[in-house]
């Protein structure tokens, strides 16, 4: 293999936060906080144009993805983060896992726990699956879509996103359009890009945005026209699989399409187009807007990748005292 | 007709007891000086002027109206022996268990056996709800008359609602004839469906599906309607939400003869004690927000609610050991609920020391029409002995309760039980 020198240098990074355990929700994360972690992604992203791409930060160290809800790209986003960084990386499905046999969560987390690892990512279908996985092992926990709660790296990359696209945060006016009720997705994004100094939007069906949902400092619309407005519109997927059977939050999704559908008339010219995938064209978001968003949510998906390097690192690296301090060193 | 409500188990010993400078409190029977007190065989014989005093105050002892003691079928999370030894530890003389049971307390065959069990197992006197319907599916009546007379306490399909209006009408009518009260858990179950938490600021910001006030309330003012129409008493369970309270109260005043009870729960905690994500604080009906725990105080005080109940609901650690959204509803209450009541509400001035003995000892013992606690010469000791400036420390390994899902573990409170006497016998001593 080829020498490769060290890309991160202590006297190159960010001054360093104080000790963090997990990153279970955005609200674990102070403005300093995002505005190190994006930094350190800008400084990760350099990596990516390398031909050899692996950095030693993480020798030696454990990383653990519990995922048991379906995902393709926050998976793979978190394995090839982990393994960029030489991290030794393990990936449990709970199909085909003790999971299958009616283990209980706790007691995965004990046999996983028992390995040691440095970081454990959990994807869970349900709220507060991260507080057990941190109440029973050692291990940092990172909160990779919990439920309905919280998704906080989709929300660091997708800061991280439009900070490179429209080169800053503060000030932007951003529309989440669509499911709010059942989005971590959005969220996460409220509470960062609120964090930031952006305005926020929630546009969509009332049934579909939270009661009370203006105390997260966002404001709400039931008017598509709304979007007009926005620097970004961010378009959320229709979660029919969380949606109660009966429960008529829309009555058709053609009634959805017709009222809340993000279509080419409902955009003006320069306007962004974000969607955390995966989309449901034709429903909540046009064809001809997915094409063209296209390569933003391309970008999305590189972003995804050094966003989530640098919240390993950081967690490995900026932990509380007891944690040690990963030895950066050349590849031989 | 059964017409004197009759509990059972708890028997045994009478002892001989006496407080000596002791502050008796006791808010019905008008009595707040230092006293002696002298008990033989069982019975207040003596009360004398005392002197003196070691902090100490000997109040009637509490009546939970309001408990879940598992049997027959989970015996695993709590039995007759340690749910009426977990409600000796936390001051109480009698408690009422609920018939959501595996199977339901239905038929005069299971009631029959839970009263044979408690006189061999019970550590203080209980009385059993019978299910308001067969299997507490809502769809067929229970045999209400032979219930009754076989002791059955009350009737109630706690941990679900009445769905049917048609079926509780029913029922309320029967009480013509039963006089046992019959009790309402308010939930329309097609408003509170998907629902873990309050539907509320922090449910909008933690994603959780809102169990909704209305979801309460709307049904807190059909059943006080179905009361008021067939003219029959009728109790109102757990109230969480300030709407409920006003219908309530407007019953109440319109002459309605319904009865209202809160948890200490709903009286301590707000949903903002759901940013936690600890499934100790996970229960139906959920901790709501600032003002309806205002409006459930103000409601206390008043007089609009008459009983303080635990609605103790004991889980199995594993099934509480899960992520919040998988767990099940319900907390424990019995050990704690004099001490948190007394840390969080009447020590800071929110509430009178006579009050809360009031609501948890004559209140709840009034509406179900048990003999009240009471000290007065010739009564059966029905006493507590509280020792105001104890602090402890609740803990786990501390619990008398089989099941562990307290929202207080580990934390200090102040003003413990130090004695029980129920029904003539020492119970409780620490």
């Amino acid at each position: 293999m080829a020498e490769v020198t060290p890309l991160i240098r202590d006297e190159l990074l960010p001054p360093r936060g104080p000790g963090r355990r997990h990153l279970i929700s955005i609200r674990d994360l102070t403005k300093d906080d995002v505005e190190r972690l994006l930094a350190l992604a800008r400084t990760f992203s350099a990596s990516l144009d390398r031909e050899v791409k692996k950095l030693p930060a993480l020798k030696g160290r454990t990383v653990v993805n519990m995922f048991f809800e379906s995902s393709t790209r926050t998976s793979s986003s978190f394995e090839l983060a982990a393994k960029r960084l030489s991290a030794d990386v393990m990936s449990i499905k709970a199909s085909g896992s003790a999971v299958d046999k009616g283990e209980s969560l706790k007691d995965t987390a004990l046999t996983i726990g028992a390995y040691d690892p440095d970081v454990i990512v959990l994807r869970h279908p349900h709220i507060g699956a991260p507080q057990v996985i941190a109440d029973v092992t050692t291990a940092h926990v990172v909160n990779a879509g919990d439920g309905t709660h919280q998704h906080p790296t989709q929300a660091l990359l997708d800061l991280y996103t439009i900070d490179e696209e429209l080169g800053g945060i503060a000030g932007l006016h951003v529309a989440i359009v669509g499911d709010v009720l059942h989005s971590r997705v959005a969220r996460s994004d409220i509470q960062a890009l609120v964090l930031m100094g952006a305005r926020v939007t929630v546009v969509g069906p009332p049934p579909l945005i939270p009661r009370g949902i203006e105390a997260m400092g966002c404001d709400v619309s039931y008017d598509i026209e709304t979007i007009k407005d926005a620097d970004v519109v961010y378009v959320l997927r229709m979660q029919k699989e969380r949606m109660l059977e009966g429960a008529n939050y829309v009555p058709s999704l053609r009634e959805y399409t017709a009222r809340w559908g993000v279509t080419p008339e409902r955009l003006r010219q320069g306007q962004k187009v974000m969607h955390p995938g995966p989309m449901n064209r034709g429903v909540e978001i046009d064809p001809v807007v997915a094409d063209a968003a296209d390569a933003l949510i391309e970008r999305q998906v590189r972003s995804g990748l050094v966003v989530r390097m640098a919240v390993l690192y950081d967690l490995l690296t900026h932990g509380p005292v007891e944690v040690k301090v990963a030895e950066i060193e050349a590849v031989a | 007709m059964p017409t004197e409500q009759t509990l059972f188990g708890g028997n045994g010993r009478k002892d001989d007891l006496s407080y000596e400078g002791v502050r008796v409190l006791d808010p019905t029977e008008g009595i707040d000086e230092t006293l002696d007190l002298t008990v033989e065989a069982g019975v207040i014989t003596k009360i004398e002027p005392g002197s003196g005093g070691d902090g100490r105050i000997v109040a009637p002892a509490f009546v939970d109206p309001h408990v879940h003691l598992r049997t027959p079928g989970r015996e695993d999370e709590e039995d007759i022996a340690s749910g009426t030894k977990a409600a000796a530890a936390g001051g109480y003389c009698a408690i009422l268990a609920m018939p959501n049971t595996e199977p339901a307390v239905d038929s005069a065959a299971v009631l029959g056996a839970l009263v044979e069990r408690a006189k061999d197992e019970a550590e203080i006197p209980v009385g059993f709800f019978a299910a308001i319907s067969k299997g507490q599916d809502g769809a067929e009546l229970t045999e209400m008359v032979e219930l009754a007379e076989r002791g059955a306490a009350g009737f109630t399909d706690d941990g679900r609602p009445v769905a049917s209006p048609g079926l509780l009408r029913r029922a309320l009518q029967y009480h013509a004839v039963t006089g046992r009260r019959i009790a309402v858990h308010c939930e329309e179950a097609a408003l509170s469906r998907g629902g873990h938490v309050h539907e509320g600021l922090v449910s909008a910001e933690l994603g959780f599906g809102g169990y909704p006030s209305v979801a309460e309330s709307v049904m807190v003012g059909r059943d006080l309607m179905l009361a008021a129409y067939e003219n029959q008493p009728i109790h109102v369970l757990h109230l969480s939400a300030r709407e409920s309270v006003d219908e309530l109260r407007s019953a109440r005043s319109a002459g309605v003869k319904a009865s209202g009870e809160v948890t200490p729960h709903h009286l301590c905690l707000t949903d903002e004690a759901v940013r936690s994500l600890d499934s100790n604080v996970k229960m139906n009906p959920p901790l709501r927000a600032e003002e309806d725990r205002q409006a459930l105080l103000d409601a206390l005080k008043d007089g609009t609610i008459e009983a303080i109940a635990t609605d103790h609901a004991p889980h199995a650690r594993h099934e509480k050991d899960v992520p919040f959204e998988e767990a099940p509803f319900g907390v424990t209450g019995l050990e704690t609920a004099f001490s948190v009541l007394y840390t969080r509400l009447v020590e800071p001035g929110t509430l009178s020391l006579a009050a809360l003995i009031d609501r948890m000892s004559a209140g709840p013992a009034r509406i179900y029409g048990l003999e009240r606690p009471r000290i007065a010469a010739g009564a059966p000791a029905n006493l507590v002995v509280l020792d105001l400036e104890r602090t402890w420390r609740v803990e786990e390994s501390g619990f008398r309760s089989r099941s562990p899902n307290s929202w207080l573990l580990g934390q200090t409170l102040k003003g413990k039980v130090v004695e029980t006497v129920a029904n003539g016998k020492l119970v409780h001593s620490a």
